[in-house]
């Protein structure tokens, strides 16, 4: 009984050994393959580097990293695509990309992992699009706090989805507040520590030091 | 018993969702469109096949006291490689599916036919059994799926057939999925009864 359980787990277990041994490449391939798709998509225009090769991380206070992606075109930044997260979504944490000019505006982004309500919060993917009816495209996360309408803020929340919005923005406000250098001071507690410019500017050396942007008033 | 009917017993008699009632999870659970209900039933389907056949070659040499926790192990070890192609080769069903993937594990179709028919019978009826019955549930999953993306978001197969805007929100969510299952079984018990 024994030996014919251990011969039915071994077989099993080398079975599935040698599948993995076929397709572990093949599923790291397409997980890279979303991430480049993800920045490619964000970037505005063209770039001439590799920006995967030349990613950098910032580690949060809640433990999570946020990954910069920097687009050059001859040794200039022409854009930075950030892998941000927000953990108040409603079905859990919402992972995007985001991309901003060099300065400070979102060009595009686009929506990693979510677990959203699909029909409702999942409609984050093409709601805050240039077309989309809450689009955030163009805005500065720095100067213009990025808020729903409900929070007084000029951002259209997807239609019985607020919670799900306040998320998709509490993760655009961190992907830039973390670019402009002041990542530790961004608590998520209101997406209002973006647009505390004198923070920023109080930790301009660093700001400079770690993205060469310019500091924004 | 003749391979025909172990071929289309799953299909319409004994339907795993709308008859036997089967696997209700990923039935409910998955089939927010017509393509995620499509791809967890071929998913399922081919466990089912894979699982039958190799527990009706070895249900002789394996003890009755460690029959289910063999059989556990043969189909998780199936499922397992369906994850895995799915996430090499289908990324975005894969995750689309998410976590109900490796769930079939323990859907009761799948032990279910292992024990009740797999482990009794030869492997070439056991393999007809599985894909009649895996069909079958694909098929009812497909139905579901479209008829919640239908009435839920206006699109099939995520074409648009209506403004998105005059969808009914609750078919796309649990509630929807409990009442357009049951309408269904509805139909398909008046059906059974009028033939």
């Amino acid at each position: 009984m024994v030996l014919v359980l251990l011969g039915v787990t071994l077989i099993s277990s080398a079975a599935v050994a040698y599948v993995q041994s076929l397709t572990g490449s093949a599923i790291n391939e397409a997980k890279q393959n979303k991430q480049a798709n993800a920045i490619r998509q964000v970037i505005p225009g063209e770039y001439n580097n590799n920006p995967i090769a030349e990613a950098w991380k910032v580690t949060t206070p809640d433990g999570e990293e946020l990954e910069f992606f920097p687009a050059k075109k001859n040794e200039e930044t022409v854009g930075t695509a950030v892998k941000t997260y927000s953990k108040k979504g409603f079905g859990g944490e919402v992972w995007l990309m985001v991309g901003f000019y060099p300065d400070g505006r979102i060009s595009n982004y686009s929506v990693l992992e979510h677990k959203e309500t699909p029909g409702l919060g999942s409609k984050m993917n093409v709601w805050f699009t240039k077309n989309g009816k809450g689009s955030v495209i163009g805005k500065h996360p720095g100067t213009t706090a990025l808020k729903v309408k409900k929070e007084g803020g000029d951002v259209d929340a997807i239609t019985a989805a607020t919670i799900s919005s306040k998320a998709f923005l509490d993760a655009v406000n961190r992907a830039s507040a973390a670019l402009a250098g002041n990542a530790d001071s961004y608590s998520g507690a209101t997406p209002k520590a973006t647009a505390d410019t004198t923070k920023i500017c109080e930790e301009k050396a660093k700001c400079d030091s770690l993205c060469n942007l310019p500091c924004k008033h | 018993m003749s391979n025909i009917s172990n071929l289309t017993r799953g299909l319409f008699k004994e339907n795993p969702t709308f008859v036997l009632l089967l696997g209700m999870c990923p039935t409910l659970g998955v089939t927010t469109s017509a393509i995620n209900g499509m791809g967890m039933g071929l998913a399922t389907a081919f466990v089912l096949v894979m699982a039958n056949l190799v527990i009706s070659l070895v249900a002789n040499i394996i003890p009755d006291k460690i029959r289910i926790p063999s059989f556990i192990v043969i189909i998780a070890a199936f499922v397992t490689i369906v994850d895995m192609c799915m996430a090499a080769y289908l990324p975005s069903l894969h995750e689309s599916l998410g976590l109900f993937i490796p769930l079939i594990v323990v859907n009761c179709i799948v032990l279910g036919r292992a024990e009740a028919f797999a482990s009794k019978n030869n492997a070439w009826a056991s393999v007809l059994d599985g894909l009649g019955m895996g069909l079958g549930f694909t098929m009812s999953l497909t139905i579901l799926g479209s008829i919640r993306e239908i009435l839920g978001s206006g699109k099939i197969f995520n074409s648009a057939i209506y403004n998105e805007h005059y969808g009914m929100i609750v078919f796309v969510l649990a509630p929807g999925a409990f009442l357009a299952l049951g309408y269904l079984i509805a139909f398909i018990n008046h059906l059974r009864k009028t033939n």
